[in-house]
């Protein structure tokens, strides 16, 4: 009976983590209909395809189809001598072939109402040739942000990402595992004082995000503007406000401490206490007993936690919105001062798009997110059997 | 002179305590000959007194033995001689324990430095997640041995009785070794600190018959240069490896601590002077 109501719930977790991967593989991958400016068939030479055709006959097509004055700018921007047949051939696409999205169907649709799809698109449309699109490609990870669907990527909300999960970590990994190790170590449990600190902790873990962006923004991005811009240290390029990678970071990292904390206390506290009788007895000082002891044993804990909570943070939306996250850069973030954009925040900034082919993109760029965040945690496992089976 | 009227007067209680202490120690020997002794002491969990008034000496060189039933305060008294209770939050201790003539709960005493030249030996084997070299080096590292660290270990194992087990595989953890084994490590480890006096709190108890007698082979070993204090609830093997003994029970009204009786073990097991040791060593309690 207690069986089944368990087994039934474990099923209904698991039917609805399949629904979600389902809902996203269905927006990331499937047919869609490319109106080209140019047909690539027009340029095929003799028979072989566009794409494989060798730099000099790519240069020539691009002089045949491009106004003199623009062939001059992109001579002029770097010599066709220097560039590689890749990217020319980029440069055919985005000034001679000119594709355009047309439409596009669900990878449901694409799988089992592939003739339907065949008519349809024959009938409406056409001359124009059905692909089948990986929208999550090599491509897709390596561009920037663009206004264009098809050139659109997420370099720069990945290394965004990045950068900020990078300054969180740095941020709050010192300070949460120093705080947990007086709390756990030093502190004596009987006082008020450390029982209040201990139970602020444990609510400050709950505390929604939208918060600590409202805290961040007025602490990072105002109060401390000339140090989160940059100008305080003489940063040229700075954007003379706050609303950088450093504020961001630091919000997140805000986020992510009380996590790490309770996180690093309960590694800690694992440690058996015969452990830390045997350090003593010896004459070790308390310092020489957690360097030598207790750390080394909560480290993998200690690790699993931050990287757990490092990819909590990595996901969150609402306080990065709230410190100012850039919804459109195509410029890569090169410091801690410069604007930014996250993986969440493109997402969320591509379906708000009212164009539907931006959803599409918003899927590959959450399966970018998902393989990430899988990435983390793999880690977390991995370090943490690498400690355990040292010992 | 006010003020020594009123220190006279605190101090009033205290003397008159130690007149009627139940427990009154036994002499052995003059105050040169021992290793550790203790006064009046007193070891509070929170309100609760776990141990009352102990005067206990021990002598160089001997290993003395501490019995009695469950709960009475053997492992409290042990761990006060070397401010291990320190580490029990709530724990208190008042009176006297005398090192080398100092009282070592003095104000400017460092605990640390206790604890370096009066080692311990637990209960359960509890090694170091480290390798065996390290389990055995690391103490004497962290108090700054100069010497060779090679010969240091290879000595300590030696006293431990440990060497030719171990010899071949000192880089393997020493969670590896069996829990024997790991018992004599931890002494070896011990050792290594070259302390004065080593305290064992039950160190056979978690053992095997035959790891117990290589335990107790070793401290007949370890006695020609050590002073050894030992917990045990095993009577036979306070018998079997000690010199002296000290009785403790448990005081009914207060569910105190105290000393019974404290003499030679021959004494002791066989001619006590007190009914209650007698009826403990003869098994009608405990």
């Amino acid at each position: 009976m207690w069986v089944t109501i368990f087994r039934g719930s474990t099923v209904i977790g698991i039917i609805a983590l399949l629904i979600l991967l389902v809902n996203i593989a269905n927006g990331a991958f499937g047919y869609a209909l490319i109106e080209y400016e140019v047909s690539p068939k027009e340029l095929a030479n003799g028979g072989i395809a566009i794409e494989y055709l060798d730099k000099d006959t790519l240069i020539q097509v691009l002089q045949d189809n491009v106004s003199s004055g623009l062939f001059r700018r992109l001579e002029n921007d770097k010599p066709f001598a220097e560039r590689d047949q890749k990217n020319v051939y980029d440069l055919v696409i985005e000034w001679v072939l000119k594709p355009q999205v047309v439409q596009q169907w669900t990878l449901w649709d694409s799988i089992l109402k592939q003739s339907e799809i065949r008519q349809e698109a024959e009938d409406e449309f056409p001359g124009l040739e059905l692909h089948f699109i990986s929208w999550l490609d090599t491509e897709f990870i390596i561009n920037p942000q663009s206004g264009d669907p098809i050139k659109a990527g997420v370099r720069t909300a990945i290394l965004g990402s990045l950068w900020t999960m990078m300054i969180a970590f740095l941020f709050s990994f010192p300070i949460g595992v120093g705080a947990a190790i007086y709390l756990e170590e030093y502190a004596s449990q009987g006082r008020w004082i450390n029982r209040v600190i201990q139970t602020n902790i444990n609510n400050l873990a709950g505390v929604p995000s939208i918060i600590y962006g409202i805290l961040g923004l007025a602490i990072f991005v105002r109060a401390l503007e000339v140090f989160t811009s940059g100008s305080i240290f003489g940063i040229a390029e700075s954007t003379e406000n706050g609303r950088t990678i450093l504020s961001a970071g630091l919000t997140l990292g805000l986020l992510i401490l009380p996590l790490i904390i309770i996180n690093s206390q309960q590694a800690i506290r694992a440690v058996p206490d015969s452990l830390r009788q045997a350090s003593f007895g010896l004459g070790a000082t308390r310092w020489q007993t957690i360097w030598s002891h207790v750390l080394p044993s909560a480290l993998p804990g200690i690790l699993t936690g931050t990287i757990l909570a490092v990819s909590r943070a990595i996901g969150e939306t609402a306080p990065l919105v709230v410190v100012g996250a850039s919804t459109f850069i195509t410029v890569d973030p090169d410091g801690p001062f410069s604007k930014f954009t996250t993986l969440p925040i493109q997402i969320y900034q591509w379906t708000s798009r009212p164009q539907d082919v931006f959803r599409n993109i918003a899927a590959a760029g959450i399966i970018v997110l998902l393989l990430l965040l899988l990435g983390m945690n793999t880690a977390a496992v991995v370090l943490r059997n690498r400690f355990s089976k040292r010992i | 002179m006010l003020r020594t009227t009123v220190q006279n007067k605190i101090k009033l209680p205290d003397v008159f305590e130690i007149i009627s202490s139940e427990a009154l120690p036994l002499e052995i020997g003059n105050d040169a000959e021992y290793a550790i002794q203790s006064s009046n002491l007193r070891v509070y969990y929170g309100d609760f007194l776990a141990v009352k008034d102990i005067n206990l000496k021990i002598k160089h060189q001997k290993i003395t033995a501490i019995i009695g039933s469950s709960g009475c305060g053997k492992s409290t008294v042990l761990r006060a001689f070397n401010r291990m209770n320190e580490l029990v939050p709530n724990a208190k201790v008042t009176g006297e324990v005398i090192f080398k003539g100092v009282n070592i709960y003095e104000d400017s005493i460092d605990p640390v430095e206790v604890r370096r030249r009066i080692g311990m030996v637990f209960q359960k084997p509890n090694p170091f997640p480290k390798s065996i070299y390290e389990n055995v080096a690391w103490g004497a590292k962290i108090n700054r041995f100069q010497g060779n660290m090679d010969n240091l270990v290879e000595k300590s194992l030696r006293r431990a009785v440990l060497w030719d087990e171990v010899k071949d595989k000192l880089d393997q953890s020493g969670l590896s070794l069996s829990g024997g084994q790991q018992q004599r490590l931890c002494i070896a480890r011990t050792i290594a600190v070259e302390p004065e006096i080593i305290l064992m709190d039950e160190p056979a108890s978690a053992l095997d018959p035959i790891a117990t007698l290589h335990i107790e082979e070793l401290m007949h070993e370890l006695a020609k240069e050590y002073t050894i204090i030992i917990v045990t609830h095993n009577m036979q093997q306070a018998a079997r490896v000690s010199d002296y003994t000290a009785f403790f029970s448990l005081k009914e009204e207060s569910r105190s601590g105290v000393l019974v009786e404290y003499g030679e073990t021959q004494k002791i097991f066989t001619n006590p002077d007190n009914q209650i040791t007698e009826d403990y060593i003869t098994g009608r309690f405990g």
